[in-house]
């Protein structure tokens, strides 16, 4: 298991096992979310904010 | 399968098509670009698409485009455009005789008081179109009221225009039912409690088993039904006069439902939607 650096605050994320594209990390230092937008190579982004029709 | 993110649940459903040796493309909505009135041979490939998305706008307007295509979508844009509606639900469902509370719908601040007096407090004041709890209301008393539908009708947009109001319904030891429906089965559901008066577990709702009643499969396959079946969540109320269903879920978090049931939710839902691909292979097939 590795870590990627936060995007927002250059804290240490780390990548879960099997990490796939657009899936969504927290970082445990600012709490942002951040979305995995490739990994090869990796490379995060921040997560795109909460729309108003989102949901289930 | 399409995607605005990759939570958890849609992982753990990338891991159960792929344990079950099918080929998935995992697609992020964000990226698409469509020509409506060209149909793409690429997603006519497909088998299926499951819809993902989280965005219900996007939800409808691409899973009709796939369709108008030929491309078998999961859930289809009939239960995505009822689900996420919810006078629509609400219609489907007393179309196909299931209990749910008592409704009225109004159109101008002085009508919408009016139904609210003729109903009785406490209420429920809700968005036509809205998820996660959000925007709802719960409206004790007349003075209430009167604030709630000045801010809709003066500050929100037209869609807040059109007062949905719900009878609110005491519930048993603070809980409601969220049962989860894969075809025309009712695989599992779970209590949620919670002591705030929205028991939804994206507001820190709690979770635990709920047995799968004949009562509760039964309403269940018919809610299902009534807003054109696919993958489900319907939520319930326990009353003394029986279950009411509140709401549908077209695009449902399972993520709570697993521990508690024991039911491998994506499995079911990874099963489910390949024996529909392989159904609907030939259909695909045969399209120019």
């Amino acid at each position: 298991m590795s870590n990627v650096e936060c995007v927002e605050c250059a804290g240490p994320v780390e990548l879960p096992p099997e990490v796939v594209q657009n899936e969504i990390l927290i970082c445990p230092e600012c709490g942002v979310e951040l979305e995995v937008i490739s990994l090869e190579p990796l490379r995060l982004e921040l997560a795109p904010e909460v729309e108003e029709d989102w949901g289930e | 399968m399409i995607v605005s993110r990759v939570r958890r649940e849609e992982k753990a459903l990338l891991q159960s098509f792929q344990g079950r040796g099918a080929g998935v493309e995992v697609i992020n909505e964000a990226d698409l670009v469509l020509d409506p009135l060209a149909p793409d041979p690429r997603w006519r490939s497909y088998d299926l698409v499951l819809q993902r998305s989280l965005s219900s706008t996007r939800a409808l307007a691409l899973t009709r485009i796939l369709e108008s295509w030929g491309v078998p979508v999961l859930n289809s844009a009939r239960t995505v455009a009822i689900c996420s509606d919810k006078l629509r639900t609400s219609l489907a469902l007393a179309q196909a005789g299931v209990p749910q509370a008592p409704l009225r719908i109004a159109f101008a601040q002085g009508a919408s008081l009016r139904a609210m007096e003729g109903m009785g407090f406490p209420l429920v004041l809700k968005p036509l179109h809205g998820s996660w709890g959000r925007l709802l209301a719960k409206v004790n008393d007349r003075q209430a009221a009167e604030a709630l539908l000045e801010h809709r009708f003066t500050l929100g947009g037209f869609p807040y225009h059109v007062s949905y109001i719900q009878r609110f319904v005491e519930k048993p030891q603070g809980r409601d039912i969220r049962a989860t429906v894969v075809g025309d089965r009712t695989i599992c559901a779970i209590y949620r409690r919670a002591s705030h008066w929205i028991t939804n577990t994206a507001r820190g709702g709690q979770v635990s088993n709920c047995p799968v009643s004949p009562e509760l499969e039964a309403i269940c396959r018919r809610a299902a039904g009534a807003v054109g079946g696919g993958v489900l969540a319907v939520d319930l109320f326990e009353t003394d006069e029986g279950l009411l269903v509140n709401e549908v879920n077209h695009n449902m978090e399972f993520r709570n439902s697993m521990e508690p049931t024991g039911v491998d939710i994506p499995g079911e839902v990874a099963a489910y939607a390949l024996s529909l691909a392989a159904q609907r292979r030939p259909l695909a097939q045969e399209l120019p």
